[in-house]
């Protein structure tokens, strides 16, 4: 028996099509960033690579990844843990709050970090006082992608985590497991692939992040500028070979992301299989 | 196991090692001074503070570096309110730094008493950036309110910029018809609506119009105008100075409170006093910024067409009425876009 679009051309088609969009939407604009990063040769695209600005913005888009991946790694865990171990009026509304940074736009948020402790604002007035900046610096920078970041673990954890249920961590407690051993030796091995994703996700974001850091960083070139940032940057001062190197390093990181997110789905797949 | 843990070990020494390089000091400065500027002055101060630096060492024996950021004059002047430690602003407008003395009580009210040229070291005008052979035959502030002439400026509410656009338009068309504040309504609504995209900044603006391809004429300082077309190609641009403009003034001051709390007073002194020098006069004058030292203005004499500048105290009155009737909420800017 046929079903409808089955036959060889449709399928052709459908294929054919696919490939052409993915081509145009996606293979084509990537090759681009490439091609427009190189396209005066090897010196400029170096000289951009190597300038003591691009340094500055890769150190500052790592040091906000390393610090925004711990802290959501840990608000995640902790979360996802307290929304599905225990029941307690307002856990809906939890889960519910938690998606605020993905429903709120990053530039909305960035402001709202401002209005609260740029120099005038509420907190930021206290902390002025003791000469704490936090604004116009890396640290506010920090914050606002711990903003904007927060819900990725803890939306990978939740669903797997209410499918699992807690029968083996009450198992666990019946056989006199603590608190620490509970998590380490059953919680944690149970949620490691779903951690190790939102992990991926967090800092993919946490590294490409524009929006929100655009409106607490004050631009100052070689201190608070990320490579996102830069981007636009160069592109403003004329510079499209600069701009296009550091939007190509940004393509680079993506890709490695990719490929580490690949090289552990194909080894979640091998391990499931043994099992 | 060992696939993962080596892994993982992997991309925590490929990060740590970024981290190493990234951070790595790409400055070995005494002492920094941060510079919030105008949004198109990004070349001009990148070719200025080299010199700076150099004749500070010489001077003082002091290796100091000068950083920069650049937005729209107002951004800036907001961002200093909100807690941005720069020692030094150099604008595009004496409202916005108005709004740091008045506002956040971070330098005193008589701040343009301090340096000469009323703390403005160069000033320029606006000028029209046509495309080639001019189509749409653009030669004063009056064309622009043509039927089909589509415009490209900053936007007056946060751009400093923008606002010169605004007041020049409006001044040249008091001036040409005798004060006539109905008719000058009437072509400021033209003007208005003929505006094709809105930018926050003189430099979006600029990308706008000749990257993007958007517009007829590019109303910009005229020094931005000359660099524009330097750069994009002076074949397929043409710059017009109108025969009656604004003065713009680019008033420069440092920020007490800020330098009292960097250490930076002297620095920041020094490298003020350091634009009105004729060397610092020359590089202005080689970015089409008009300058007030004589001998450069005669060696430069060619680049600026004559016009007949008005200056917006004379036009409108001070700075803060200016920016209460025209720029405020509700002011003649908010009731002339009302449709």
């Amino acid at each position: 028996m046929k079903r409808i679009g089955d036959g060889a051309a449709t399928r052709a088609g459908l294929i054919g099509l696919a490939v052409i969009l993915t081509t145009l939407f996606l293979v084509i604009p990537l090759a681009g960033i490439f091609y427009q990063a190189l396209v005066e040769g090897m010196a400029p695209f170096w000289q951009n690579l190597t300038s003591a600005f691009t340094a500055e913005a890769i150190g500052l888009t790592l040091l906000i990844a390393l610090m925004t991946v711990p802290i959501n790694l840990l608000f995640g865990i902790f979360l996802a843990w307290l929304v599905t171990r225990f029941t307690f009026p307002g856990r809906r509304l939890l889960q519910t709050l938690i998606d605020i940074p993905f429903a709120v736009s990053p530039v909305v948020a960035g402001l709202l970090y401002l209005l609260l402790y740029g120099r005038t604002g509420w907190l930021g007035s206290i902390l002025s006082e003791h000469d704490i900046q936090l604004m116009f610096a890396w640290p506010g920078m920090v914050l606002v992608t711990v903003f904007v970041t927060c819900p990725f673990v803890a939306r990978e954890l939740i669903p797997l985590m209410q499918a699992q249920g807690s029968a083996e961590e009450e198992a666990g407690v019946t056989l006199g497991a603590g608190g620490w051993t509970l998590f380490r030796r059953i919680t944690l091995p149970n949620i490691r692939w779903a951690l190790v994703y939102g992990v991926i996700l967090t800092n993919a974001r946490a590294i490409g992040e524009f929006g929100a850091v655009s409106v607490v960083s004050g631009s100052i070139r070689g201190e608070t500028i990320n490579l996102p940032l830069q981007v636009e940057l160069l592109y403003q001062d004329y510079n499209t070979v600069g701009a296009f190197t550091s939007a190509a390093l940004l393509a680079a990181l993506a890709i490695v992301t990719l490929v580490i997110k690949a090289v552990l789905e194909w080894h979640t797949h091998r391990r499931e299989k043994t099992a | 196991m060992s696939l993962r843990s080596t892994l993982l070990r992997r991309i925590v020494a490929t990060a740590a090692l970024g981290m190493a390089l990234g951070s790595a000091p790409a400055f070995s400065a005494d002492r920094e001074l941060l510079n919030a500027s105008y949004d198109v002055a990004r070349e001009l101060f990148a070719e200025l503070n080299p010199q700076f630096i150099e004749q500070w060492q010489a001077e003082h024996g002091e290796t100091v570096s000068v950083k920069q950021t650049h937005a729209g004059s107002s951004t800036q002047a907001r961002a200093i309110l909100q807690g941005l430690r720069a020692d030094v602003v150099t604008f595009n407008q004496v409202s916005d730094v108005n709004v740091l003395a008045e506002k956040g009580q971070l330098i005193p009210e008589d701040w343009q008493s301090r340096l000469p040229n009323y703390s403005s070291p160069y000033y320029s005008t606006m000028a029209f950036l046509v495309r080639k052979g001019n189509p749409k035959n653009i030669h004063g502030w009056a064309d622009l309110a043509g039927d089909d002439v589509a415009l490209v400026f900053p936007n007056p509410k946060t751009s400093g910029n923008g606002r010169y656009t605004y007041l020049a338009a409006w001044a040249a068309s008091n001036h040409d018809n005798g004060d006539d504040e109905a008719a000058t309504r009437d072509y400021m609504k033209k003007l208005l609506a003929n505006v094709e995209v809105f930018d926050t900044g003189g430099r979006g603006a600029t990308t706008t119009f000749a990257e993007r391809g958007i517009g007829d004429v590019l109303i910009t300082f005229e020094s931005e105008a000359n660099n524009i077309r330097n750069q994009y190609g002076p074949d397929d641009y043409e710059v017009v100075v109108p025969p009656v403009d604004i003065m713009a003034d680019f008033p420069v001051t440092w920020v007490d409170k800020n330098v009292e709390r960097n250490g930076t007073e002297d620095l920041a002194k020094g490298y003020l006093e350091y634009l009105y020098s004729p060397e610092a006069q020359r590089t202005l004058a080689r970015y089409y910024y008009r300058v007030n030292d004589d001998d450069i203005s005669e060696e430069f004499a060619d680049r600026f067409p004559q016009t007949t500048l008005l200056r917006v105290e004379d036009a409108f009155g001070s700075w803060d009425d200016v920016m209460q009737t025209h720029f405020a909420s509700g002011g003649e800017l908010d009731q002339l876009q009302r449709r």
